[in-house]
Formats: C-alpha cells, structure tokens, sequence
C-alpha cells in the first residue's frame, strides 16, 4: 500500500514570529521545523504501511527557499521519499493555490492507495486544504480522522463528530485528515536520521507542475489584506503568589460571581 | 460587488438549529437585504430560521449516511452556476462546515476567508476579521475576486437574535446532481459519548487542565473542580497531542471557542493557539508556577503557585461550603 502525506514545514510555534509588515505575510527568515500536526499522519501512514505488509510513504509538501529541515524529520521517521514544491512565486498563495499545488504534486508522487494529512496546519489553520485537496483530485475524502483501518480497497475510519464519532468507510483512493493525538509519533532514530539524508527529495516548481503561476501566490489568493490592527487588549488582572492561601482567593472570586 | 443576498449554510443538532447557525443569521441580516439559508437538515427548520430571518431555506435531499461536504457544495454550486447563487456564505468552523467551504471553494474556483471572528464592509463589498498571534492583532482581508464569498465564520462571534421573531421561511429543494466518485465516503453508525454536565459550548464554567498537571491522572482534578462547580472540563492542545484526553475537549484555535461566565486554566501555560479560544471569557483565572506564563497576561485573578496545591485545596475549600 502506497500513502502520500502532505507535510507542512513552518516556524516553530514556539517562537512564532511576527507579520512582515510591508509583505503582510509571515516573516520566514527562521529556520523551519515539521509541523508537530502532520507527525501524527505520518506515524499513522507509516503504521498502514506496516501492517499492509508492503508499500511506502511519499511525502508532499510545499515551502519557500528549498526548506527541508522538516522533511528530513518525516524522512527520518521512515518515509521514503518527498515531493517538494519551491517556487518564488509561492508567496502569498493561499489554502485553495496551496490545494492546487499539492494535488498535483501528489500526481506527481504516484498511485498512492491513501492521501493522508492534518486537519489544519499550526500556523495558517484555515483547515480546508484536505478537502479542496481531494476535490481537485475528484476522490472521496474523510476528515477529523481518529483511527484509519484499510480492508482490502476500503478504508474504515471513526471521525470525530460533536457528539462523539461515526465510523464511515470510503472506497481507495481517498483523502483522510487525521486529529492530532490519534497516535504516538516515533522519534527518529540515529539510523533514521542517517538514512534520512540520502532519501530522494524531488524539487520541483510551479511550472514543472504545470500549473499557470497566476492561480498561486498573491494573484491566485485574490484577496488584499487591507488593515492589521492591534486587538483590544484585557484589563490587567491581578496577580499574586501562592503562600498557602492562593485557592482561597479563587473560593471568593467564584462566589462574587456567584457560580458557587 | 456589491452584497445584496447572502447565504447562511444551516446546521442543526437534535432538530434544532445551532448556536453558530442563529449567529451567523443575525450577521448576515446586518449586512444584506437578502438572507436565505442552504441545509442538508429537515425541511422542518425553516420555521427557525425563518424567525431568525432566513426568508428562504435551501433544502439539499441525499446526505442521509453521507458526509454533508460533497453532497451540499455540489448544491450551491450548481445553484450559483443557474444564477441563483448568493454573492456570500457564511459557514460554521464546524466539521461539516469545514468539508462543505472546501470543496465549495474548488467547485467555485473561489477562496475562502477562514477564521473569520467579524464581518465588515469595505468599499461595496465585505472583509473578514481574522484574529492572530493570540488575538493580539486583526488581520482583515477582502476579496478582489467577483466570485461568491466564502467565509468559515468562527463559533460565538455575533450574538444570535434575543427576539426572533420572522415568520418561518419558505422551503424548496436543492438538487446535488451527480457526485461522481466524491460522494462515495459513506457513514455506517453514529456514536454518541455519554456526556454528563453541560458542554463545553454551554456552560458558565469552564475548567481546563494543561501540561503543568504533569500526567494523565491529575486530570481528574479539572474533572471533579468541573463537576463541583456545574461546569465542563477542558484542555489545552499539549495535553491533547499527549493523548491524555479526546480532541473534544480542546480549547483553543484548533478546538473550541469558549465565552463562559468563568474560565479557570490550571496548568496552561497560555500559549497563542490557547488564548485564541478562551480570551473571550468574561472572567479568567490562571494557577501556574510559572509567573512569566502568558496565561497571566489575561487572568483576572492569577495565582502563581503549584497547581497540586492550589487545586485540591480548592476542591476541598468547595466541597465544605
């Protein structure tokens, strides 16, 4: 069974940065990790993998300036090659031209069984790549996965829904969003980490896709950020340190309100 | 362009609409003339959403025992292609609202404006408040495309209509037409969590744990203080990724948006993804050891101290009350 992951590499949430005010994009002049969202779905494809008893992980994944710090880390935990997408004239390009460039560069990436990805990136979480994912692919799709099951050419998943889940099965290939959690991703191994560095990255542009440079980037997001505003701040609280008393503190506070 | 109908994509629970549909109607109703609703729900609805002010209700027959994203898209889409389409929509940060905004957004070749917490004017056509780094600052974005607008909207950003009083709304059927191999992904059961205690939604108190309870069992403490208080237990994403609790608990801006009465964060540092989906609250109070957490930057009451202490003394101080 073949699985491409769609791997986004971002600052560190950490240190998040700030808004380039004159680009009004991220600044991106740091150094770039795996997001920890798209560890899970790695670990998950890479465990499909495994017990289909044959196949590999193919990684996808688009950044600016040949980044691939992150995709060494996905690499490392065992997936055997990438996609990646670097292009100048990415910037700006919002979820749908991020869509757009990722279905083909899964075409690009070969007959996989299963697409898998996060839900939403830690630092852009628009949350509608998957779907316009597999819309531009014509494939069915199953977001907010917590556990994946793949039975022959059937893939069984229980999607987190705001009641509880539902389990829902879809025919291969499909797109399949996975909730942080659902697994416990492996840390590289020093032999991974080795191994990692030889893996085929396959760097290609905009126009080795064959997609029209105006439908990414600032011209394919067609939208203008016109303000960015400071946000009305809270009232500063008050604060004190704990010397035994502190939940007492907390006993009036609730009862003022009079929740208890 | 300017914005005359605009389309409220209606979700309902139980056979009543949500809270995010009723916001989202009392929205659109300040911004056009014109607010009608598109629903994979009952026909049955558009008595509330008629009193909330959708003076047409879209109906969209065939998504029992499938997801509601190809099915309801492949809908407006075609409604929009006869030119009968709305110049925006508005769609909950729902699971469902998710799956229909995206696939809508290609069907469309039209982007979607995500996170959006307010809606505004802006020369003739509409912007999108977006909140970052925390909701420190606003990011406001306008389309220049002359496609449908998009917009995933943001639970409890508008306040839903006190006094509803429309009279209900008419009704007509949406056809989906053929959804080809998109609409082959098929629900075969529902599972419902026993839920006891209010939701995270819904309820006047909310306590969440974080990392700082150090393991998975302490989380029994947000869970009795919760359920002393009436109130729902819920969780930051550290502890979430840990896989100490289900995603349904999360706080923040992955997970829920919560406006209660009183939010308590017991080890939550209060990182930006956090404050997002809790600074709304109407009062705040952190216990955290470490006094430069960001968590403290919204407390109204900030306690810097262990939270092993803090917080069974405080169940204790409850419970004898």
């Amino acid at each position: 069974m073949n699985i491409v992951v769609c791997v986004k590499q971002i600052p560190d949430p950490a240190d998040p940065g700030e808004l380039d005010p004159n680009t009004k994009t991220l600044k991106r002049d740091v150094k770039l990790i795996l997001d920890e969202s798209d560890s899970y779905g790695v670990e998950m494809a890479l465990q499909l993998v495994d017990t289909a008893g044959g196949g590999e992980v193919t990684l996808v994944s688009m950044a600016p300036n040949n980044e691939v710090g992150g995709i060494r880390t996905a690499l490392a935990m065992g997936a055997a090659k990438a996609v990646l997408v670097s292009d100048e004239a990415l910037v700006g390009t919002d979820a749908l031209g991020t869509a757009k460039v990722l279905a083909k560069a899964i075409e690009r990436a070969g007959d996989a069984d299963l697409v898998v990805t996060a839900t939403e990136s830690s630092d852009g979480y628009t949350g509608t790549v998957p779907e316009q994912v597999a819309e531009l692919l014509g494939l069915p799709s199953i977001t907010f996965a917590k556990s994946i099951e793949v039975d022959g050419a059937t893939v069984k998943v229980q999607r987190q829904t705001e009641a509880g889940y539902d389990d829902v099965e879809a025919p291969t290939p499909a797109v399949i969003s996975v909730t942080a959690g659902v697994v416990e991703p492996r840390y590289p191994s020093f032999k991974g980490i080795m191994a990692a560095k030889s893996k085929p990255v396959d760097e290609v542009t905009v126009a080795d896709l064959g997609l029209d440079a105006d439908a990414v980037g600032w011209a394919g997001a067609r939208q203008e950020i016109t303000e960015i505003a400071t946000a009305e701040a809270r009232e500063a609280g008050t604060i004190i340190e704990d010397e035994g008393e502190g939940y007492a503190q907390i006993v009036d506070f609730l009862a003022d309100l009079k929740v208890i | 362009m300017t914005i005359s109908k605009i389309w409220v994509f209606a979700e309902a629970t139980d056979g009543n609409a949500t809270t995010t549909t009723l916001e989202m109607l009392a929205k659109a109703g300040e911004l056009a003339d014109t607010v009608e609703c598109v629903t994979a729900a009952d026909a049955d609805l558009a008595t509330e959403l008629g009193a909330h002010g959708a003076s047409k209700v879209f109906t969209v027959a065939g998504t029992d025992g499938k997801l509601q994203g190809p099915t309801v898209s492949s809908a407006i889409a075609n409604a929009v292609e006869a030119g009968n389409g709305p110049d925006a929509i508005l769609i909950a940060t729902s699971y469902s609202g998710r799956d229909v905004a995206g696939r809508l957004s290609v069907k469309l070749d039209a982007p979607v404006i995500t996170n959006v917490v307010d809606i505004v004017e802006s020369d003739g056509t509409l912007a999108g408040v977006e909140p970052v780094f925390g909701g420190t600052q606003d990011v406001i974005t306008k389309f220049t495309s002359d496609k449908v607008e998009i917009f995933l909207v943001r639970p409890k950003s508008f306040a839903a209509a006190e006094d509803p009083s429309g009279a209900a709304a008419g009704t007509e059927e949406l056809a989906a037409g053929d959804l080809g191999n998109t609409g082959t992904a098929v629900v075969t059961n529902r599972f419902v969590e026993e839920q006891t205690g209010p939701s995270l939604d819904d309820a006047a108190v909310v306590v969440s744990g974080g990392r700082g309870l150090g393991e998975e069992a302490k989380f029994e403490m947000i869970e009795e203080l919760a359920g002393l208080v009436g109130g729902a237990p819920g969780a930051s994403r550290a502890i979430v990724d840990a896989g100490w609790v289900p995603y349904s608990y999360q706080v923040g801006q992955t997970g829920k948006v919560v406006k209660p009465t009183v939010y308590i964060a017991a080890g939550i540092s209060g990182a930006t993804q956090h404050l997002v989906g809790m600074k709304g609250s109407k009062n705040i109070v952190a216990i955290n050891k470490d006094p430069e957490a960001p968590i403290f930057s919204v407390a109204d009451l900030g306690i810097i101290g262990d939270v092993h202490k803090v917080m069974p003394a405080l169940i204790e101080a409850i419970k004898n009350r």
